[in-house]
């Protein structure tokens, strides 16, 4: 047990880091390829929702990924923190950049969606708004950290504005809902629709879904080590 | 008595000193000094519980001032590089609000009396943004008279003070190692004091 | 208690010799509320829609421009460095500033609220529930805002930095107080008398270092 304090200290880390990340974007690529044959070949056109559904093989693992990155960037950061290791907080840097970006995709294939679906690019239900907001929290703490100087005084301020946040996350959430309930005007309710799903949708959705979690493991560690050679490299030359 | 043991100082990515140790007894007086940059504001901020440490250990009569806490603080009194004075305050409310701050009420009589002690006496009731800036550190300096705290951790209080300013400044610090007080010092210039045991600490660049 | 009556009476004194700082957060307050009529067709019934929405988005970036006074002034003069090694809990000191940054820049925010609402046709229950919001709900602004200055003293990019963090914090008492729910203000306004103070000792302790 005692091996994997050693992995605490960014130096440690980053071989190890890097020893990973072919394990997990070579099976990544693998699945993309696989899931989006089966998801644009194979899976057939829905009744309803023609062929723009294909977008939430992307959609949903995006608005999913962007969440749980969140709270485990805040868990990283917390434990930065609190036992004073480097190697944790640049972990968390590293998550905000990828969760920031996944939420983005996640965003921009529910217009996607929504535009043929709703006839809108832009729709302000409960789940949408939240997910902007969420956006805005990742940039909030990205924003934080670039401009604070002092690699450890950025480390730490982004690991309140973290905590800050993951305790707002269910509140914001919660408030969403009820002002999208208050204001029922043009309730768009998304067509949790099909009531049986064709097993190639199924298995299209699986491999995306899995494909998207391997890619953001990798790029996570990629991120990870050049943050680690980016700070060791300033300390070299001090 | 305040022990110190292989302090080092990082700040950013930079290693600004290390391996600093030293013990300072009652009726001892240190003085630090050092080239620019050579880290003896941010010792003195490390004494003071503000910075941490890299590494190393900072004791109060044998307990760590992390444990202490609100307790090391009542034993300490700072004067900082910025003396922490208000404008908008006159120099009396701004020790009379110090030392509100430090949950000590203090009559205005006590808190005149010392301003008077260090010269400050007719311009006590001026704001602040009317004082010199010799003046406004001797604002700050009363804050010892007032509190009486055994460790004086001073930031180059001794700038923009003229020669009977640092006279007076000088038997102040001498009274407060006489009664058993200690005191640790940063500054270029050089202390004249009676009281024989004044020592140095040199960071080096 | 000693420390915080002294604490208080130094947060008024200083605002009330420096009133710009307020009054001028005070007319930003007026001048943005009166920017959205401006910007649209000022129908009266569209006006009374858009009024509460309006107000509080208002209140709550001018409470944003009051983050300036809170700590920053006592950062750049060594006042705040004082604070942090007093002998009192400086969870205390950083509520009581919270607190006194309520009394000098929300209530009197709080107090000119009705007079904008009159702008936006409101009736005499419409102004009522909007003062009552914004009674409830500034404090929230006050405190989050507090968490928010206190990561960014002294960095560049001031303002926006500070919103950037800060506003999206702010959504649920927006919500909730535009939308006329007092008590679920109330509720939002009681975790973040808990946590608030808290997390701004940490960035106050943080940002000093």
């Amino acid at each position: 047990m005692s091996n994997w304090y050693k992995y605490a200290s960014p130096v440690h880390l980053h071989p190890l880091a890097s020893r990973l990340i072919p394990w997990f974007a070579i099976p990544a690529a693998i699945l993309l390829i696989a899931g989006l044959y089966v998801g644009l070949v194979l899976a057939p056109t829905d009744f309803q929702q023609g062929d723009v559904y294909r977008v939430l093989f992307i959609h949903v693992p995006a608005a999913w990924i962007g969440m749980f990155l969140y709270i485990l960037m805040a868990v990283y950061a917390a434990i930065g923190w609190a036992y004073n290791a480097r190697a944790s907080s640049m972990m968390a840097s590293s998550l905000s950049i990828t969760g920031a970006l996944f939420t983005f995709l996640a965003l921009l294939t529910g217009a996607l969606w929504g535009k043929p679906t709703w006839g809108t690019w832009w729709a302000w239900d409960a789940r949408t708004t939240s997910t902007l907001i969420l956006l805005f929290l990742y940039i909030g703490f990205i924003a934080l950290q670039s401009a604070i100087d002092d690699p450890r005084r950025a480390d730490r301020a982004g690991a309140v504005l973290a905590l800050v946040g993951v305790i707002n996350v269910p509140i914001i959430y919660f408030s969403v809902q009820w002002w999208n309930t208050l204001h029922q005007g043009a309730t768009i309710r998304i067509a949790s629709g099909t009531t049986t799903i064709a097993t190639p949708m199924l298995v299209a959705w699986l491999i995306m879904s899995a494909a998207c979690w391997l890619y953001s493991v990798a790029v996570v560690l990629s991120r990870l080590c050049c943050i680690i050679e980016d700070r060791e490299q300033l300390e070299a030359t001090q | 008595m305040l022990e110190t043991t292989h302090l080092k100082c990082v700040r950013g990515n930079r290693t600004i000193f290390r391996d600093v140790s030293f013990a300072v007894r009652p009726g001892d007086c240190f003085r630090l000094t050092g080239p620019n940059g050579s880290g003896k504001t941010s010792l003195l901020r490390m004494l003071c519980g503000l910075l941490a440490p890299a590494s190393g250990s900072i004791r109060w009569h044998g307990a760590s001032i992390e444990s202490l806490g609100e307790e090391y603080f009542s034993a300490i009194t700072y004067l900082g590089h910025r003396p922490g004075i208000k404008d908008e305050l006159t120099a009396l409310e701004n020790l009379r609000v110090w030392c509100g701050l430090s949950g000590i009420e203090l009559s205005h009589h006590t808190a005149a009396s010392a301003l008077e002690r260090i010269g400050l006496g007719e311009r006590m009731n001026l704001p602040a943004r009317f004082l010199s800036e010799g003046e406004r550190r001797r604002a700050a300096i009363a804050r010892v008279l007032v509190r009486q705290s055994p460790l004086w951790l001073l930031d180059e209080v001794l700038t923009s003070l003229d020669r009977t300013a640092v006279e007076a400044f000088q038997s102040l610090i001498e009274d407060h190692l006489e009664g058993g007080g200690m005191a640790i010092v940063a500054t270029h210039q050089d202390l004249q004091l009676s009281a024989g045991r004044s020592q140095r600490i040199e960071l080096a660049a | 208690m000693v420390m915080l009556r002294w604490l208080v009476w130094r947060e008024v004194v200083l605002a009330w010799r420096r009133k710009s700082d307020v009054l001028s957060m005070l007319a930003f307050f007026a001048i943005i509320a009166s920017l959205f009529p401006l910007g649209m067709d000022p129908d009266t019934r569209l006006l009374r829609t858009i009024a509460s929405g309006v107000l509080w988005v208002s209140a709550l970036l001018a409470s944003l421009l009051g983050l300036g006074r809170l700590f920053a002034g006592d950062y750049a003069d060594g006042t705040l460095e004082q604070m942090l090694i007093t002998p009192q809990p400086l969870l205390l000191i950083v509520a009581g500033k919270i607190f006194a940054q309520w009394l000098v820049t929300g209530i009197p925010l709080m107090l000119i609220s009705p007079l904008l609402a009159l702008q936006f046709g409101l009736p005499s229950d419409g102004v009522r529930m909007i003062a009552v919001s914004l009674l409830v709900g500034i404090p929230v602004l006050n405190l989050v805002g507090a968490v928010g200055a206190s990561l960014t003293l002294g960095i560049r990019g001031g303002g926006a930095i500070v919103a950037l963090i800060v506003l999206p914090l702010c959504v649920p008492v927006l919500v909730f107080g535009a939308g006329g729910n007092v008590p679920l203000v109330g509720a939002v306004l009681a975790l973040t008398m808990v946590f608030a103070p808290w997390a701004a000792a940490a960035g106050l302790k943080i940002s000093v270092e």
